[in-house]
């Protein structure tokens, strides 16, 4: 393995013989349950927890053939953009070393643009996957909400998350997709995609990787625009041209939700994360109160209070505290309430956008790669960072990031398409012109 | 700088909700940073009221007695278990 601090556990899990990802590496992301391989989410909490049975896409990752050559590194519990918020430490960006990779995937990514696996999965709760799949160069898929089982992914804000592939390019991203896809018992969040295409090779989305998007329309949003790095836009507007030359057409939409999209999606996000979390407490997995200094001196809450002092890092503490308070008596309707709504309205303005145009357009990241640290001490500025993927998030939708060259001094950028709910053909086919 | 500031004293009513301490320095960077966040969520304000139509279905299952994880595969990841139960902290 390279040195790029991608993977807190290298550890290989055979796949069967046969099948279509025979011969190939799957990185998993370490908030993908393994059994009998350690999934620490990249917190100390979890740092000794083995889960006793597998998330259902790693057992359709070991039925398709593929070889699990370990779990990667990730901001802890998912909650970052740079994945310097691991227990485990930092990873390296391969493509813009000093540059953090994105997050909070960034071990995914990394693993896969530095060619230590083949393909990788991540989990996208507000552009988790494709962050990092922007900042490392790579391709990143965020699926349709119900595409992909949720069953055995540790939960960070359920009702905007799923798991997405990462690959260096887009046929194989949608490969891997059509292996983890499918409706599931174990998640009664998934729908068949066939039933809601009415298609019945809803699911072979390589087929769709064929680059032809002549007669596409593409909706440029201008909210996701203002404010862009100079730079960025500049490389965007280089892949909307070469989008052109093959044949498609853009115009320009606007969604006025969407300059709300970012405070909606992490009170959304927050509260649901203080819910799910509080199942951390040293009693069922943990850090062991027994071991602290004060044992089980006193009572209950006072035990579970020190257990997460201890178990949680700095970003998950914030966000929990911010979540409770989203939600505490008098405040649930000034922030929840309204973050609904806001939720609602993005995705109204989601769906008229897309009634005129086949996928939307935008940069997936607004900036190129922080530098490393640079974002930590100012989590408002990390939070903004994600403008342009929580709308996604919100509305539910699939969303592709493909690289879109690199800024004059190195740096990766990466260019977003957004389709119709289980239209993740639509953006396949239009990324594939691009990479 | 945030109008509505946040007092030291609120964050640690909160992280006693939330079951998580804090020490005094966290208390006072959590105390600013909040101070910040929260005056950019209640931008929010200036949302519409938007008329929600949830997608929702309920999907249901017949209730059968399934394999699940035996007693002992529930209880690996316990620190402490004791009888075939895990062993907390008292309640009061």
């Amino acid at each position: 393995m390279s040195g790029y601090n991608a993977y807190i556990t290298s550890e290989s899990i055979p796949g069967s013989e046969d099948g279509p990802l025979a011969g190939r590496t799957v990185a998993v992301k370490d908030n993908i349950s393994t059994e009998g391989v350690p999934t620490t989410c990249g917190s100390a909490m979890l740092a000794e927890y083995v889960p006793p049975y597998d998330a259902t896409v790693v057992r359709r990752l070991k039925e398709a053939g593929a070889t699990i050559p370990g779990k990667t590194n990730m901001d802890e519990f998912g909650m970052g953009t740079t994945t310097e918020t691991s227990a485990f430490g930092p990873v390296e960006n391969p493509a813009a070393e000093g540059y953090v990779p994105g997050g909070s995937s960034g071990g995914s990514a990394a693993a896969v643009a530095a060619g230590d696996a083949d393909l990788a999965l991540g989990s996208d709760t507000g552009g988790s996957v494709r962050c990092p799949a922007a900042f490392c160069g790579v391709v990143g898929i965020k699926p349709t909400y119900g595409l992909v089982s949720r069953y055995g992914l540790v939960a960070y804000a359920n009702s905007l998350e799923q798991i997405g592939p990462l690959a260096p390019t887009v046929e194989e991203a949608a490969e891997l997709l059509g292996v983890i896809a499918g409706p599931d018992d174990r998640d009664a969040t998934t729908r068949d995609a066939r039933e809601e295409t009415g298609n019945g090779d809803a699911y072979d989305y390589a087929s769709a990787a064929d680059g032809d998007v002549d007669g596409m329309t593409v909706g440029v949003p201008t909210e996701l625009l203002e404010g862009a790095d100079e730079a960025v836009c500049e490389q965007f507007w280089a892949a909307i041209d070469d989008l052109e030359a093959r044949g498609a057409s853009y115009h320009e939409v606007d969604l006025p939700s969407l300059t709300h999209a970012v405070e909606a999606y992490y009170v959304i996000a927050m509260s649901e994360a203080s819910s799910n979390l509080a199942r951390f407490d040293g009693v069922r997995y943990g850090l062991p109160a027994s071991e602290t200094e004060e044992g089980y001196d006193d009572d209950w809450n006072a035990a579970y209070a020190r257990v997460r002092e201890a178990g949680f890092g700095e970003e998950v503490k914030r966000r929990v505290l911010l979540g409770t308070y989203a939600l505490s008596a008098g405040y649930q309707d000034k922030y929840y309430k309204k973050a609904q709504d806001a939720r609602a309205w993005v995705k109204r303005d989601f769906d008229e956008a897309l009634e005129s145009a086949d996928v939307l357009a935008s940069p997936t990241m607004p900036v190129p790669p922080f530098e490393r640290g640079e974002s930590l001490d100012d989590p408002l500025k990390m939070y903004l960072a994600d403008a342009n993927t929580t709308p996604v998030n919100l509305a539910n939708l699939p969303a592709i990031s493909v690289p879109a060259g690199e800024t004059d001094t190195g740096l990766p950028v990466g260019l977003q398409l957004v389709g119709p709910a289980f239209g993740e053909k639509a953006v396949i086919r239009a990324g594939s012109a691009l990479a | 700088m945030s109008e509505s500031a946040v007092e030291p004293e609120e964050v640690a009513h909160i992280a006693d909700l939330a079951r998580v301490d804090l020490d005094d320095d966290e208390l006072e960077a959590f105390a600013e940073q909040f101070a910040d966040i929260l005056a950019y969520f209640e931008t929010l304000d200036e949302v519409p009221e938007v008329e929600r139509e949830p997608d929702l279905t309920n999907v249901m299952r017949t209730d059968e007695v399934e394999a699940s994880l035996s007693q002992a595969e529930a209880l690996a990841n316990a620190p402490d278990a004791e009888d075939g139960f895990f062993k907390g902290p008292r309640v009061s």
